[in-house]
C-alpha cells in the first residue's frame, strides 16, 4: 500500500446498452421443438433411473423426457410438475452437473450426460406460454393454513395444501413473493422476470392468499399463527448474512453480496447500477460466483473470488466454476480474509493470508459471501421455543419440527443443502405431512 | 486389393452394387450421375408398353418412419412405373450404355399379361443395346389394379408363361423381379425357373401404410383426403428380404439360380450379407434416395476392406457361404447352451437389460446386489434368450457365452454332443415312431 491514495473508481453506465442485454441474458438459451427432440431421443430410458433417484423432488425423468420424444410436451409438463411445480424455476437454476445429469448413464457412457435440465425447460416453458393448467383443488376441508414465506419452499407447500383442498395463508415480509427465485437468483438465469409469471403460474390454482410486507416477529406472532389456524409452516428461508468478523470494516464499498445481488435483481435498467473497477468477492458458494460473474457482467474490469480453502472443497461446483472463469472472473484458492483496508472510510483493498503470506488486493468494492444465516429472533421472540440445530429449524422426515401443528422446510431447516430444488420437496413433503395430519382430524 | 468386379448372367459390371429400378434410374441424367459416383450397373426404371404413360398422383407419394434423430428406417411409395414416354427412356438407355459400356444397363419392363405386348417391347429394348430385361412383377399398388406387377407376381402360373414369352422373345438374359407380397416366396422362383428365366431379384415393395393422420383420418401420404397402401421399402424390410433370399437359394428346386439380391440394402455390409446368402449383385433404391449417389464410395471401400481383411480376391469367394447354416429350426442343436454375460467394465448401469428380462423374458438379471445398483445376469435363471444383449445400449457390453459342464438353470450336465428336435423326447413324433416299433 505504498502507492498514493488513488481515485475510488465506483460507477454506473460502464457498458453500452447491448452488452447489458447480452451479459445478462439467458445463461442457456432454451431448446427449440427441433433440438428438444434431438436431444430426447438421446434418453435410454432407463430402468429405476440414477438421474431420478439424484432429483431431490424424484421427477420422472424417463417418462418426461419420453413424452417429448412423443410430441406430448403438455403431458411431459404435468409428469415434471407432479413432482415438482417449480419445475419452471428448477430447470433454469438447478445444478444439474451435480444432480441429475452428473447421475446420468450417458456421463458414464460418453460424458456427454442428456441434457435434463433444459429439456424440462422445454416442456415446462411450453406449458406455461399456453397458461395450461393441470391441477384442480380438492373440494373444500374447511381447514386453514398459514405459511410464512413466500420462497420456493413456502409456495410449493402452499399449492399441494390448496391442492388437497385446504384454504393457505401466505405471509411475505417482502414486497414481492418469490423468495429467493426474486431477490438471490442470478439475473443470467431467470430473465423476463420469470420468478413473478411463476408465481402468478403457481397461485392460479386458487385457494391461496399472499400477505406480502407481513413478517412473523415484526407484524405476526407465531403465537397468533397456531391459534389461527390449523396448522403452520415455516418457510423462511435465511434472513441473515454471516459476518467477516474482525476483517470486516465499517466502509464504502463493503458489501453484503446477497444484498447487492437482491437490489440488483430489482433494478430495471441495469445501466444505472454502479460497480467497482476491481472487485473482491470472498466466499465460496453459488453467491459468490452469481455476485463476481454479475459484478463482472456490469463492466467490472478485474472480479477476483477469493476463497479461503483448496478448489476441491469450493461449495459452487466445478461447472459453476468454469462459468465464472468463462466469464472473465479469476478464482483464487487459500485466501484467508485478515483485513479490510479502507482509508477516509472507503474501501480501497483486502489482505489476505495465503500459505503464510500476505496478499493484498487493490480493490474498489469487497463483496462479502460467506454464508447466510437464520435469525430465529422471528420465532422466539414471538412464541414458545422452536428447537433448532446447527443454527436452523430441527425437522423430522416430514418436515415437522417440535412444536405443535408447526412444520418447516427449505434453507431455514436443517436438513438440506440450500438448492432451490430443495426447498420445493421439503414444502411438498411438509403439505402432504400437514394434510395426512388434517383428514385425519388430530388437529 | 480385392476385385469388385462381377459377373452376374454374363453381363459384367465394375462391383456388385446396381441401382434399382425407381427414381433413381428413371432418366439419363440421373443414370449418368449414379456412374459417375461409382454405381455398377442400374436396372432402368420400368417401362410401360408405347403409348401414352402412365400418370403418377401429383399430391405427396411417399410415406416413411424414422429411428432416433429422424434416421429414416422405411420408406414407402405409392408411385407407379415411369411417366415418360417409352421412345425417350428408349432413346435415352442407348445412349447411356453406348458411353458406359463397362456399366450394367438392364431395364425393368411391365406391360399387359399378353404375349403380344412383352414380344413387342422386348425387341425395342434389344435395340438399345441394353445388356438384360427385369420382369417387374413386384409392384404392388396401381399397376396390380390393372392386372400387372405383383397381380401377376402372385400367380406362379402367370409368372411362368411370362418368362417363357419373354424367353422366346429375346436372346437377352431375363430376370424376375419377385413381390414379398406372397405367403411362400419359394412358389413364384420356381416356377420363373420353369418358365426359363436366368435369374430372380427380390424383394419388392412390400404393401405398407405407415402412419394415419389423426386429425384427417386418413393413411399417408393423404391425397385430398384419402390414402392408399403402397410399397415398403428401405433399412426396415431388410430381414424380410434376407429371409426370402435364403428360401430361394436353399430351395432344392432353384438353389443356383442366380439371385439379384434388394431390400434396404444402405451399407457394405448388408450387400455383404445378401452375397453370402448367394446373390451374384445387390440392388439399392431407398438408400440412394435417402443420401445420395455418393453412398456407393462407402460400399464400394467397405466391401474390399472387409474381403481384404478375410483374404477373399472376388466375389465368388465368399457368394453363398452363409447358404449352407440356413437351416429349419427342427436341426439346430438343442445341447448348444448360452447364457449372458455383462462386462461390468462396459456397464453403464442403464437397467434396460433387467427391466427386459425382468417384465418381459425369465427375471435373470439383477438390479440390486447387496444394496447397490448393479446388474448380473442369475444362471439358474437365463435361458439364453439374447434379448438383454438386443436392448443393452453399448455394444458388446453384453455377449452370450456358450457354457460346459452343468447347466444352473435345468441342474442337468450339458451334453457336448449335436442334438436336435428330432429326436427330442418331447417330440410326439419321436412317441409316435417308438410305438410303432
Ligand atoms: C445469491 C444466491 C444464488 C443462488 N443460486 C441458486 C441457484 O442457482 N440454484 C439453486 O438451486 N439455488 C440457488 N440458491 C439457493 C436457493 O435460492 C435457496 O436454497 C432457496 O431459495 C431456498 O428457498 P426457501 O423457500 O427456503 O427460502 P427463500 O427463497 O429464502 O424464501 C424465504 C422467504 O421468506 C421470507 N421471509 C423471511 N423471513 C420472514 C419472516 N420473518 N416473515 C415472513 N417472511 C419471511 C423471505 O422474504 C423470502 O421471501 C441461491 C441463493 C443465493 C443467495
Ligand atoms: C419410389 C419408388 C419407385 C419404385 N418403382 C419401381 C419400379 O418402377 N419398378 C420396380 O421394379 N421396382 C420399383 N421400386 C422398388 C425398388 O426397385 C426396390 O425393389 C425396393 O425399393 C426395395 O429396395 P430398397 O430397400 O433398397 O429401396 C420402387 C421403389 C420406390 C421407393
Ligand atoms: S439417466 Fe440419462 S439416459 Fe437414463 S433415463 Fe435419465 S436422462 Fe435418460
Ligand atoms: S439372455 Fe434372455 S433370459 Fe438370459 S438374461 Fe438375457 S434376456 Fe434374460
Ligand atoms: S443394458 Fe447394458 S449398459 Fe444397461 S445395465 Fe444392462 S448391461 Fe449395463
Amino acid at each position: 500500500m505504498s502507492e498514493a491514495p488513488r481515485e475510488r473508481d465506483v460507477k454506473p453506465g460502464r457498458l453500452d446498452a447491448d452488452s447489458y442485454l447480452e451479459l445478462f441474458s439467458d445463461l442457456h438459451p432454451p431448446l427449440d421443438r427441433h433440438e428438444a427432440h434431438v436431444e430426447a431421443d438421446r434418453c435410454y430410458f432407463c430402468y429405476d433411473a440414477p438421474c431420478m433417484t439424484a432429483c431431490p423432488t424424484e421427477i420422472d425423468i424417463p417418462l418426461f423426457i419420453r413424452e417429448i420424444s412423443a410430441d406430448n410436451p403438455l403431458g411431459a409438463a404435468k409428469t415434471i410438475f407432479d413432482q415438482n411445480i417449480f419445475g419452471g424455476m428448477c430447470a433454469r437454476v438447478c445444478p444439474t452437473e451435480t444432480l441429475c445429469e452428473q447421475a446420468c448413464v450417458r456421463e458414464l457412457a460418453e460424458g456427454k450426460p442428456v441434457k435434463i435440465g433444459l429439456l424440462q425447460r422445454y416442456a415446462t416453458d411450453t406449458a406455461m406460454a399456453q397458461n395450461k393448467h393441470f391441477y384442480v383443488r380438492a373440494p373444500s376441508t374447511g381447514k386453514r393454513v398459514a405459511v410464512v414465506g413466500a420462497g420456493p419452499a413456502g409456495l410449493a407447500c402452499a399449492h399441494r395444501l390448496a391442492m388437497r383442498g385446504h384454504e393457505v395463508d401466505v405471509y411475505e415480509a417482502r414486497e414481492k413473493a418469490g423468495g429467493l427465485n426474486e431477490y438471490g437468483i442470478a439475473a443470467y438465469k431467470t430473465p423476463e422476470n420469470f420468478a413473478q409469471a411463476e408465481v402468478d403460474y403457481i397461485t392460479a390454482i386458487g385457494g391461496i392468499t399472499i400477505h406480502e410486507g407481513k413478517a412473523l416477529g415484526r407484524d405476526i406472532a407465531l403465537e397468533r399463527l397456531t391459534r389461527d389456524y390449523d396448522a403452520v409452516f415455516l418457510g423462511m428461508g435465511l434472513a441473515g448474512v454471516n459476518a467477516l468478523g474482525d476483517a470486516d470494516a465499517e466502509a464504502e464499498g463493503s458489501l453484503d453480496a446477497v444484498g447487492w445481488i437482491r437490489d440488483l435483481r430489482q433494478t430495471t435498467d441495469l445501466s444505472t447500477v454502479p460497480v467497482g473497477r476491481r472487485v473482491v468477492v470472498i466466499g465460496g458458494g453459488m453467491t459468490a460466483v452469481d455476485a463476481a460473474v454479475q459484478a463482472k457482467s456490469l463492466g467490472a474490469d478485474e472480479v477476483t473470488i477469493c476463497y479461503r480453502g483448496p478448489k476441491e472443497r469450493m461449495k459452487a461446483s466445478e461447472y459453476e466454476q468454469e462459468i465464472a472463469k468463462i466469464r472473465g472472473v479469476t478464482v483464487r484458492y487459500g485466501m484467508l480474509p485478515k483485513r479490510m483496508i479502507a482509508s477516509g472510510g472507503v474501501v480501497t483493498g483486502m489482505e489476505f493470508e495465503r500459505d503464510g503470506e500476505r496478499v493484498v488486493i487493490e480493490c474498489d468494492e469487497v463483496m462479502k459471501a460467506i454464508g447466510q444465516s437464520f435469525t430465529p429472533e422471528a420465532l422466539n421472540g414471538s412464541g414458545p421455543s422452536i428447537t433448532l440445530e446447527r443454527g436452523r429449524i430441527r425437522v423430522d422426515a416430514e418436515g415437522r419440527t417440535s412444536m405443535d401443528k408447526v412444520w418447516a422446510g427449505g434453507d431455514c431447516v436443517n436438513a438440506g443443502d440450500d438448492l432451490t430444488v430443495t426447498a420445493v420437496a421439503q414444502g411438498r413433503d411438509a403439505a402432504e405431512s400437514i394434510h395426512t395430519m388434517l383428514s385425519s382430524g388430530a388437529s | 486389393m480385392a476385385n469388385l468386379s462381377t459377373e452376374f448372367l454374363g453381363i459384367r459390371s465394375p462391383n456388385p452394387f446396381w441401382l434399382a429400378s425407381a427414381p433413381p434410374t428413371d432418366k439419363q441424367y440421373n443414370v449418368e450421375r449414379a456412374f459417375e459416383a461409382g454405381w455398377g450397373g442400374v436396372v432402368w426404371k420400368t417401362l410401360g408398353e408405347a403409348g401414352p404413360p402412365v400418370v403418377n398422383v401429383n399430391g405427396p407419394r411417399y410415406g416413411a418412419i424414422w429411428g432416433a434423430d429422424r434416421r429414416l428406417l422405411g420408406l414407402n411409395n405409392i408411385e407407379l412405373i415411369t411417366d415418360r414416354d417409352l421412345e425417350v427412356n428408349l432413346r435415352e438407355i442407348k445412349e447411356v450404355k453406348r458411353k458406359w459400356p463397362d456399366r450394367a444397363m438392364i431395364v425393368s419392363l411391365m406391360v399387359p399379361c399378353e404375349e403380344e405386348p412383352w414380344k413387342k417391347i422386348l425387341a425395342r429394348v434389344e435395340e438399345t443395346g441394353a445388356d438384360g430385361v427385369e420382369l417387374n412383377f413386384g409392384c404392388p399398388h396401381g399397376m396390380s389394379e390393372r392386372g400387372m406387377g405383383s397381380a401377376v407376381g402372385q400367380v406362379p402360373e402367370y409368372i411362368e408363361m411370362v418368362a417363357r414369352w419373354c424367353k422366346q422373345h429375346t436372346r437377352m438374359p431375363v430376370i424376375v423381379k419377385l413381390t414379398p407380397n406372397i405367403t411362400d416366396i419359394r412358389k413364384p422362383a420356381e416356377a420363373a425357373k420353369r418358365g426359363g428365366a436366368d435369374a430372380v431379384s427380390l424383394i419388392n415393395t412390400i404393401n405398407s401404410i405407415t402412419a394415419v393422420d389423426l386429425d384427417n383420418f386418413a393413411p399417408e401420404p393423404t391425397i385430398d383426403g384419402k390414402g392408399s397402401h403402397g410399397g415398403y421399402c428401405g433399412p426396415a424390410v431388410k430381414p424380410i428380404a434376407l429371409s426370402m433370399v435364403s428360401e430361394i437359394a436353399r430351395n432344392p428346386e432353384t438353389h443356383g439360380l442366380p439371385i439379384s439380391g434388394i431390400g434396404g440394402v444402405t451399407t457394405w455390409r448388408d450387400a455383404a450379407e445378401f452375397i453370402a446368402l448367394g446373390c451374384g449383385s445387390v440392388q439399392v433404391c431407398t438408400a440412394a434416395m435417402t443420401y445420395g449417389f455418393k453412398i456407393v464410395q462407402e460400399m464400394i471401400a467397405g466391401l474390399s476392406n472387409y474381403m481384404d481383411e478375410k483374404g477373399y480376391e472376388s466375389i465368388e469367394d465368399f457368394r453363398g457361404k452363409a447358404v449352407p447354416n440356413v437351416t429349419d429350426w427342427q436341426y439346430l442343436n438343442l445341447n448348444y447352451v448360452t447364457k449372458a454375460r455383462i462386462d461390468q467394465d462396459l456397464c453403464i448401469k442403464c437397467g434396460r437389460c433387467h427391466i427386459a428380462c425382468e417384465d418381459t423374458s425369465h427375471q435373470a438379471i439383477t438390479n440390486m446386489v447387496d444394496g447397490a445398483r448393479h446388474f448380473e445376469v442369475i444362471d439358474e435363471e437365463c435361458v439364453g434368450c439374447n434379448m438383454c444383449v438386443n436392448v443393452c445400449p453399448v455394444e458388446g457390453c453384453i455377449s452370450m457365452e456358450p457354457i460346459a459342464g452343468v447347466d444352473p438353470r435345468t441342474k442337468k450336465p450339458v451334453d457336448p454332443d449335436y442334438a436336435n428336435w428330432t429326436t427330442h423326447p418331447n417330440n410326439p413324433a419321436v412317441w409316435a415312431k417308438e410305438a410303432a416299433e
